[in-house]
């Protein structure tokens, strides 16, 4: 309990430019007071047509999302998080606009006193960054494109922290 | 005025982005809304048929028995896809 009387330094950011994952280490690192890990979880755009389509043009994922909610919507993951967890630092960045598969997308920084906090607040925060922060991805291969489905595995993940409570 | 948004497939769908939209009174609730907006065409009854079709009012998910006073920022999309 008394871990978790000081709040996170909080961090959230959606951008089109790309993250430098040492400088965000080193903010995390810097933000903390005493930490004993950090977890840097960095989301790579997947080429999905490797193997399965012909074309031989370069695919590319597009990423739109709701100004404003999004942010809001991290926000409250974070926070949540930081209910749960006895957290230092966290930080959110997630790329919308068009990427390139092994662009990095999204980047999770979680600093405790413990990695097993860290490691599980990381997860945590993906988990539900995936179901409840309105992005959506179409992936655009020639003159071929597609909205990008949601998966019940996403889900699933989400809905295991919830039954810890 | 209400101030909509559409989002990712259901944006193609509708064709727009965004709109304001004076409801009449018989709007009390989000599913008065969108049984509204069905009666546009074919590309709007799926906002009414898919259950799959999220809806946010004032930046916040919410259901269909959501009350509308008609000055709200209500939002329709896909799952979401981030990650």
């Amino acid at each position: 309990m008394s871990e978790n009387a000081q709040q996170p330094h909080l961090h959230i950011s959606v951008q089109t430019n790309d993250f430098d994952l040492a400088a965000e280490y080193g903010l995390a690192r810097q933000q903390s007071v005493n930490p004993g890990a950090i977890v840097c979880f960095s989301g790579l755009v997947r080429d999905v047509t490797q193997g399965q389509m012909h074309t031989g043009e370069q695919q590319t994922l597009t990423l739109e999302h709701y100004p404003g909610m999004t942010e809001q919507a991290l926000t409250t993951i974070a926070q949540k998080a930081a209910v749960r967890w006895p957290l230092q630092a966290i930080r959110i960045i997630h790329r919308v606009g068009t990427l390139l598969p092994t662009d990095q997308i999204v980047l999770v920084v979680t600093s405790s006193a413990h990695r097993s906090a860290a490691f599980e607040a990381a997860e945590f925060i993906m988990d539900y960054l995936k179901t409840s922060a309105p992005f959506w991805k179409k992936q655009v291969a020639g003159a071929h494109s597609e909205w990008v489905a949601s998966r019940e595995s996403d889900y699933r993940a989400a809905e295991r922290w919830t039954s810890v409570d | 005025m209400l101030n909509i948004q559409y989002f990712a497939s259901i944006r193609e769908a509708v064709g727009q982005s965004s709109e304001q939209l004076l409801i009449p009174e018989s709007v009390r609730t989000v599913a008065d809304l969108v049984h509204h907006l069905a009666q546009r065409g074919q590309a709007w009854q799926q906002l009414d048929d898919n259950t799959q079709v999220l809806i946010a009012v004032n930046q916040q998910v919410a259901d269909r028995s959501a009350l509308l006073h008609g000055d709200e920022e209500v939002a329709f999309f896909p799952p979401m896809t981030g990650g």
